[in-house]
């Protein structure tokens, strides 16, 4: 218990240290390296503000002082694989740009920050040509390992389920009853088991599977709730994420099959030999493409939709502030963003439960033997 | 469907695959197994703990049963026993009086019989005695009577006087 | 435009499949309190489909 205490203060204190340090830093830099002002007011500033909120970032931005132009923020490492082969520094270096203007070199190789990507710029060029379509000419993508918002939010979310589960199975130890927090988190893995995993998966295979189905279940509840916070993660958001997500449960079911399951896929039994092959063909996109496709979307646009819808309603404050003035509008904001919130608090939950609900369906499915023949 | 490929970051993809991986494989250890294995052993006790429960209820009942035979049992005998010295106790007071019974008539009888003979014998003396003393009161009359001629003449006398007679 | 037609089409189809759903999971329901639960799973399930269908066509479209 002790322990754990001084984990979580350590914690905590690490995260202040460097917020702290991280706002004396950007103290030192001025407000000119930032692009059309930091002052959110215009529809199309909203629009570009909740895009810009929905993708990845390179640093924690908590907030910023329009009255003097500081970020509050804390910079995340950038680890990036260049032609030119590993670089790593830390994002306070792109100074909030996030339109290609300011260029950081690092060994012969000059790195640049366009709408929350890196990219490298080719051999002799020192500033980002765009063309037409606001496309970078002459930089191309660099495969990005950083440590970005959404890393730091995973970590952040295997911490914490680290630390709530560690203890609650730590406490086990001590009697067969958990106490504190784990009383709270016990049922929750029980109504995994027992809802999802056992009557979808079958009494006698659910065991192998319940390491992967707590897992990304917690994982992506705890994320979905980040995401509520006003620190303002969208890792679940992330089309990375989810497709990383599907195709582990991809994995698993394609590589847990059962005779029965791939007789059945392959090689229907009872439709005409003609047929075979082509429902052979439909089973096999409809269990490697179709369904980690559905199931990765899925999670996918309900968490953007929910952010977008949140963020829409808070913008209210300010699109609606002409017509209403100050007060009616962040009245009206506010009733709106609480009720679209305490459904996003549901969704969190149902996301999850779907995924993993979905997830062991399929696993179900893969794994099943059939007795009659 | 551009853009969302164009959001996609193979960079991300990897660190989250690496994270995952990593995530279960810390979870499975350090939390899920010891989770649910308490929770497998904490249900099997709970049912082992039922099912005993249930046993222990069935025995309890047997072991009433078994009391309730055995009491039935202790109560027949009781009442056998009882039943029988009762019986006992008739009989014996039965067998009691009827000796009692025999036995006083005997003794009544023998009283009878020695009253019996006593008196005979009592009549016999009396008898006898009567006899010796009427003998003797015979003598001494006749030694009276008889003690002059005249009064054994006409003694004779009328005793031939009667005998002729008869 | 015309995927704002199309997107337009594809959430009257998932508004009539998950009303389908919606109303029928309620007329079991009603029908069969006990088994709420189960047909509430069920219905979760369906929706969940339809929701992934519908998604995904959005987002090919998009």
């Amino acid at each position: 218990m002790v322990a754990t205490k001084s984990i979580k203060f350590i914690a905590i204190l690490v995260l202040m240290m460097t917020s702290v340090f991280a706002f004396a830093n950007e103290g030192e830099h001025d407000n000119q390296h930032h692009e059309g002002g930091n002052k959110v007011d215009t529809p199309e500033e909203i629009k570009e503000y909740i895009a810009h909120h929905l993708k990845d970032s390179h640093d924690f931005h908590l907030y910023t002082n329009n009255e003097t132009g500081t970020h509050v923020s804390f910079p995340l490492p950038v680890i990036v694989w260049t032609s030119e082969g590993l670089r790593t520094f830390m994002s306070s270096e792109f100074h909030h740009d996030d339109a290609g203007h300011v260029i950081v070199e690092k060994d012969g190789v000059k790195l640049t920050k366009i709408h929350s990507k890196i990219y490298e710029l080719e051999a002799g060029a020192d500033e980002v040509v765009f063309d037409d379509h606001h496309h970078a000419e002459n930089a191309h993508k660099v495969l990005d390992f950083s440590i970005t918002k959404s890393v730091f939010g995973m970590l952040l979310a295997g911490l914490l389920m680290i630390l709530g589960f560690g203890a609650l199975a730590k406490g086990y130890k001590k009697g067969a009853i958990p106490t504190g927090f784990g009383r709270a988190l016990e049922p929750l893995v029980i109504y995994v088991r027992d809802e999802i995993a056992r009557p979808n998966i079958g009494e006698k295979k659910y065991r192998k599977f319940m390491s992967f189905l707590l897992t990304v279940f917690f994982f992506i509840w705890i994320l979905n709730l980040l995401g509520l916070t006003p620190l303002g993660f969208n890792v679940t958001g992330q089309i990375a994420v989810t497709v990383c997500l599907a195709i582990f449960t991809v994995v698993i079911y394609l590589f847990s099959g059962s005779k029965d399951f791939w007789g059945h896929t392959l090689w229907m039994p009872g439709v005409p030999y003609i047929l075979r092959p082509i429902l052979a063909v439909i089973e096999l996109i409809g269990f490697v493409l179709i369904k980690p496709f559905s199931l990765l979307v899925r999670l996918f646009a309900n968490m953007t939709a929910g952010h977008f819808v949140v963020m829409s309603l808070i913008a209210l404050v300010i699109t609606m502030k002409e017509a209403f003035g100050p007060v009616a509008s962040t009245g009206v904001s506010l009733a709106l963003a609480l009720f679209i919130s305490v459904i996003e608090i549901l969704v969190a939950f149902l996301q999850a439960f779907i995924f993993t609900m979905l997830s062991s369906l399929f696993i179900g499915m893969a794994v099943e033997e059939h007795d009659h023949h | 469907m551009d853009q969302l490929l164009n959001d996609f970051s193979p960079g991300l993809f990897f660190m989250q695959a690496i994270i995952l991986l990593i995530l279960i494989v810390l979870m499975r250890k350090f939390a899920w197994k010891p989770i649910l294995e308490s929770l497998q052993t904490r249900e099997d006790g709970i049912k082992n703990a039922l099912d005993s429960a249930e046993k222990a209820r069935l025995e309890m009942q047997n072991l009433q049963a078994d009391n309730k035979k055995l009491l039935n049992e202790a109560r027949a005998e009781r009442e056998a026993m009882l039943k029988e010295a009762r019986e006992m106790k008739d009989k014996m007071i039965e067998s009691a009086k009827t000796e009692a019974e025999t036995q006083a008539n005997s003794i009544i009888e023998q009283a009878h019989a020695a009253i019996e003979s006593e008196k005979k014998a009592a009549i016999a003396e009396l008898k006898s005695h009567v006899a010796g003393l009427s003998i003797e009161i015979a003598e001494k009359v006749l030694r009276e009577e008889l003690s002059d001629n005249s009064k054994q003449q006409k003694l004779v006398d009328s005793l031939i006087g009667e005998a002729t007679l008869n | 435009m015309y995927n704002l037609i199309g997107a337009g089409l594809i959430v009257i189809g998932a508004g009539l499949g998950l009303g389908k759903i919606g109303g029928s999971a309620m007329e079991a329901i009603a029908r069969q309190p006990e088994a709420a639960g189960k047909i509430q799973t069920a219905m979760i399930i369906i929706g969940a489909l339809l929701e992934g269908l519908a998604f995904g066509a959005l987002i090919l479209g998009k």
